[in-house]
């Protein structure tokens, strides 16, 4: 049984002690404190550093998405905003206007998006649904042309630069080696989620979901829904702004694109593909969007048109994302039914990857095409030289991603149907259960 | 911490009873648990209620019954705060209400239920009437507290699943629920925070009979003591339900009276009841 879901399954009268959460922020907490020692080189502790932000960043998201029902195409705003304010707190505690340690600049982002959150968030959650999204995006537009305007503040195209290394070192800690703010954002990380999960546990986060799930009827059981929808904005306004207070002390420099259009779709993509339905969704979201922008952008100049690609996959095939992946095969699991879909993975795998190769080699081949014709006709891809003169490359690309697609059409069929039955055996198995 | 159930019983019925006593004040202020006062509404040019007078006394049950397009459900959005009427007054317990959110009628002590289910498909059943307690029991829009430390809503909610027979589904989705199961979910989410004065719109629709009568069995179980007015069709349910029938007819109310006289009342066997009435007799004579 899952002991991190949105609606919980098991609720008790009064509170038991839980094993399995226990073992399961334990395990959390010791992943945060063992991952520089397992990944030891500068980028990867700084890639740690950067999950440890975006997982803060997509739960704060999802508070609205999954929880709320409220899809934000502005959350930028309030990450962004968090970061100038950290930033610019950074620059007066170096020059002396301000004191405050290093360890508690994050705070100010917090307070920063919860003070933008407070204000602009009154007049955004009036309406639920489209009217929500399109006030989202009007916000988010509104901040980004005000980044171009006000230079003083936001620093135009060279952005904001500060030390972090300002103000006397606590217990020897200076924030000059990446893995000591890896550590301050291990910290907030892990407070954070505790706390994000917390409040789903709260009054509060429970009539959220009763309003995500049904507003008009949450008015007639004494709620105002919009203060319901505007309390939560707050709050992960709040945690938004810790997210990007970090980001300001990981990078030193914050640049107007972190309020911009591009990033706000960015938390968007990424919570939905780690899963907007389960709690822990976004932390698998997180992980894999700076393993996305870091590590796949270096491998491919397409890298955002494959994400795209693997995004409208999800969105057809997997609308639960990544968490309800795991959490729909942990079921099938505990009944002892996963041996049977077995083989059905390994093929489908196989055929994504033979689909996702034929695509590939099309793809590389068009960017080259577009971009660096001068560089000669012919690609490298998997340890392949394609030829983008040559019928053959094309017709090559080709085949194999239609056979990929053909493959997988057909193993799907067959896993559908298997997945169907067992689905209902497990039904009628509860259904057994509950009349006993 | 152990989770005995009978030694927190006693102590769930103390903010209960508080919450009773709060409605039951404002009920004797003015006479009347309910009512209605010239209350008229238009949709563009066309009137769906044309002057309506009602008056309900504390604890009486009332069913409002009428021809299809009547006005019946229009009525119970004007009174629970769905839409603002046109004109005319609506009082709950004396205090004037129209106008107000449905959030603020439901603080004032009057709740309803909707013809159509209307739930929390993605909650468990327990979860559908914590929430459903929450605001009577005080707890607002609180940031800082466990759900799971709730002793008097958790205690509210388990004892309301006993009440409409759900506490075996305690943990199932609400869409998971059958249908009939679903309609009294629906019921106890409508009394979960007490109210003083309850609105059921056509609580039994779409049930069989055998399901009807049941479930009318459950209704006059958890209304006990409370005003209820409903809307029904079926008419052996509505002579055996209720202390006082109103028949609205395109948006007037034809008569209001005991179900003996309105039987008897010709205006009404011409209007509306000739056949239906009949129908009724059978049915009450039946039982």
């Amino acid at each position: 049984m899952s002991t991190i879901t949105t609606t919980p399954a098991t609720t008790t009268t009064a509170r038991r002690f839980n094993v399995g959460r226990w073992v399961t922020w334990t395990l959390f907490a010791i992943v945060l404190l063992l991952a520089p020692k397992v990944f030891t080189s500068n980028l990867s502790i700084s890639m740690l550093a950067q999950m440890g932000i975006a997982i803060i960043a997509c739960l704060s998201y999802n508070m609205l998405l999954g929880q709320g029902g409220m899809l934000s195409f502005g959350h930028a705003v309030y990450t962004g905003l968090g970061s100038y304010m950290a930033i610019h707190a950074l620059l007066r505690v170096s020059e002396g206007a301000l004191s405050l340690p290093v360890s508690l600049v994050p705070l100010v982002g917090g307070l920063a998006g919860l003070f933008f959150a407070l204000l602009f968030g009154y007049v955004t959650t009036k309406k639920a649904g489209t009217t929500f999204a399109m006030i989202t995006l009007g916000f988010g537009e509104l901040v980004f042309a005000m980044s171009l305007m006000f230079s003083e503040f936001f620093g135009g195209e060279a952005g904001v630069t500060a030390d972090r290394m300002v103000g006397d070192p606590v217990f020897g800690i200076t924030y000059g080696p990446g893995v000591q703010v890896y550590y301050l954002i291990a910290v907030y990380t892990f407070v954070s989620v505790a706390l994000m999960f917390a409040f789903t546990r709260t009054p509060l986060g429970r009539i959220l979901n009763a309003v995500r799930d049904n507003p008009e009827r949450v008015e007639f059981i004494g709620y105002n829904t919009q203060m319901v929808r505007y309390f939560a904005f707050i709050i992960a306004g709040f945690f938004a702004g810790i997210s990007g207070g970090l980001a300001a002390i990981q990078f030193e420099i914050v640049t107007a694109e972190v309020v911009g259009p591009i990033r706000s779709g960015g938390y968007l993509l990424f919570t939905f593909l780690g899963g907007a339905t389960f709690f822990f969704g976004p932390i698998i979201g997180g992980v894999l969007m700076v393993l996305a922008f870091v590590l796949f952008s270096e491998l491919t100049r397409a890298w955002l048109l494959y994400l795209g690609l693997i995004f409208l996959f999800m969105v057809m095939y997997a609308p639960g994302g990544i968490a309800s992946l795991i959490m729909m095969n942990m079921r099938v699991a505990a009944y002892g039914r996963l041996r049977e879909l077995a083989g059905s993975y390994i093929v489908l795998t196989l055929a994504s990857l033979l689909m996702l190769a034929g695509a590939g080699a099309l793809i590389e081949m068009i960017y080259h095409l577009q971009l660096s014709t001068a560089m000669g006709d012919s690609v490298k891809f998997l340890g392949l030289t394609l030829h983008t003169r040559e019928a053959l490359s094309w017709i090559g690309g080709l085949v194999v991603l239609l056979v990929g697609w053909g493959v997988f059409e057909g193993a799907r069929r067959g896993f559908m149907r298997r997945w169907s039955v067992i689905q209902t055996d497990i039904e009628n198995d509860i259904k057994r259960r509950e009349n006993a | 911490m152990s989770t005995d159930q009978t030694t927190h019983a006693p102590a769930s019925r103390t903010p209960e009873a508080v919450h009773y006593d709060e409605s039951m004040s404002h009920i004797h202020a003015g006479g009347y648990a309910l009512e209605l006062r010239q209350l008229r509404k238009s949709f563009g040019k066309t009137e769906i209620i044309r002057g309506i007078d009602l008056a309900v006394r504390s604890g009486e049950r009332v069913a409002i019954i009428g021809p299809n397009g009547a006005g019946k459900s229009t009525l119970f959005n004007l009174i629970s705060g769905r839409f603002a009427p046109t004109s005319g007054d609506v009082l709950l317990g004396g205090q004037r209400i129209n106008g107000k959110r449905p959030f603020e009628i439901n603080r004032m002590g009057l709740s309803r239920s909707f013809q159509i289910t209307n739930i929390f498909p993605k909650l468990s059943v327990f979860e559908n009437l914590r929430c459903s307690v929450l605001w009577s029991l005080g707890y607002k829009y609180a940031l800082f507290r466990f759900l799971a430390d709730l002793r008097d809503a958790n205690d509210r909610a388990e004892q309301l699943m006993q009440m409409i027979r759900l506490d075996k589904k305690r943990d199932v989705l609400a869409m998971n629920l059958t249908y009939a199961e679903q309609r009294a979910l629906e019921i106890g989410i409508t009394i979960a925070g007490g109210a003083g004065v309850i609105l059921l719109d056509e609580p039994t629709a779409g049930m069989s009979k055998s399901e009807t009568s049941r479930f009318i069995e459950l209704i006059r179980e958890v209304t006990v003591g409370k005003t209820l007015l409903t809307v029904e069709h079926d008419m052996g349910v509505v002579f055996g339900l209720a202390d006082k029938i109103a028949v609205v007819v395109y948006g007037e109310v034809l008569a209001f009276d005991t179900p003996e006289a309105v039987r008897a009342n010709a205006k009404v066997q011409e209007a509306y009841l000739g056949s239906v009435l009949a129908d009724g007799q059978a049915a009450s004579a039946g039982h």
